[in-house]
């Protein structure tokens, strides 16, 4: 038991993404309303953000801008002093494509709202099996 | 099982984990020498990641698309109403084929119209400036300090839509006009692409912004950051305007007439 704590306080930043992951996936699948997946499909890409972020922190490291650029020159830049600027990179990408997702999402939500006058998965179907 | 597989993960906050050990080190040594841009984020996202970053403007431009080719719908509204400003006599036009000769006192509003918005009005009126001089100051100041194009675009694309919430949608559209919308959104993944082009007549690779050294008043070695600005202008650009469409679009059911 102990054991597991150490192992969850160590690696909390894991144990809370995959909860949040959890979450999303959840909320995709089971939830009814279009709208409720929409909000479970963000936050999906809310854990895998965060997920990336976690990853390339470093203890003691500042953000990943050169100090003293106009000043020192020639002073040895240490990567180990940086965090990985690499996730931050790759998850702006991912926040602006999730960005993009959800508001083609939105439109088709507002569509077929327009169209069937509701959101509801069931009743979506029902009206589809009518005709 | 996720939870499981956690176990086998670096700690966090582990410096050498393998995440941090490989290529990462690599662009934190010598992106400054090779760049001259001391934020390692906007040199990675705008020069080693060039591609990427111009594809992801493409995926904002053709989502803005999609939003217009989705919700666009140019017929006029069933009813409308007017308000005259002086008394607040308010005239409700049910028939869309009347034409109502409008004058300068009536003025065209939404359904859902409430008249006591004047703190809202007035707080929103002097704040839009100061978010749309910090969105340019995000936009022009990413490569020193944390900021760039997608950023900055959506800080200015934020204010524009304060305004529409603040007022009404049709303040906003007056102001900004939805051809010139779309016309700024292509007009940012142009000047991407169009900085890309230019560098291969200049003898280099696409997106080789060293290359444009000739045609830039300026030591050789701050090219690259230069290129590397003129890109992220071009994706602040592109952000706003299609920031600003989706929104308009999705919430007055793409009639540009009313909405939040």
């Amino acid at each position: 038991m102990t054991d597991l704590l150490a192992l969850i306080a160590a690696k909390y930043n894991y144990w809370l993404y995959v909860i949040l992951m959890m979450i999303g996936l959840y909320a995709m699948i089971a939830k009814n309303n279009l709208i409720k997946k929409l909000v479970g499909m963000n936050i999906f890409q809310t854990a895998i953000i965060l997920f990336y972020v976690s990853i390339g922190y470093k203890r003691d490291a500042t953000l990943p801008i050169i100090e003293n650029v106009h000043g020192g020159h020639g002073s040895v830049i240490h990567a180990i002093n940086y965090i990985n600027p690499l996730p931050h990179v790759l998850m702006l990408t991912a926040i602006v494509v999730s960005v993009a997702t959800f508001g083609v999402a939105m439109a088709l939500a507002v569509r077929i709202y327009q169209r069937y006058q509701t959101l509801e998965e069931d009743e979506l179907r029902m009206r589809l099996s009518e005709k | 099982m996720l939870l499981y597989g956690t176990g086998e993960f670096p700690d966090w906050g582990d410096p050498y984990s393998p995440a941090s050990v490989h290529l990462s080190n690599d662009y934190l040594e010598k992106a400054f020498d090779q760049t001259q841009v001391p934020n390692i984020v906007t040199a990675v996202l705008a020069d080693y990641r060039g591609f990427d970053t111009m594809f992801e403007t493409a995926v904002i431009f053709t989502a803005g698309l999609a939003c217009f080719l989705l919700l666009r719908d140019f017929r006029e509204k069933e009813e409308r109403f007017y308000r005259h400003t002086a008394t607040g006599v308010i005239l409700h036009v049910k028939d869309s084929q009347k034409v109502l000769l409008v004058e300068r006192e009536f003025e065209h509003m939404d359904k859902d119209w409430v008249p006591s918005d004047l703190i809202i009005r007035t707080v929103c009126r002097i704040i839009i400036p100061f978010i749309q001089i910090y969105g340019l100051y995000v936009i022009a100041h990413g490569d020193f300090s944390p900021g760039g194009g997608f950023q900055g675009g959506v800080i200015l694309g934020s204010s524009l839509i304060l305004l529409a919430i603040s007022y009404n949608l049709k303040t906003l559209m007056r102001r900004v006009k939805e051809k010139i919308l779309g016309i700024y959104a292509a007009v940012g993944v142009l000047i991407y692409v169009g900085i890309a082009v230019i560098c291969m007549p200049m003898g280099g690779n696409f997106l080789d912004y060293s290359k444009l050294a000739p045609l830039l008043p300026s030591d050789p070695h701050h090219v690259r950051a230069l290129g590397m600005l003129g890109v992220e202008i071009g994706v602040g650009i592109a952000v706003t305007a299609v920031m600003v469409i989706i929104y308009v679009n999705i919430v007055s059911a793409g009639r540009h007439d009313e909405g939040l």
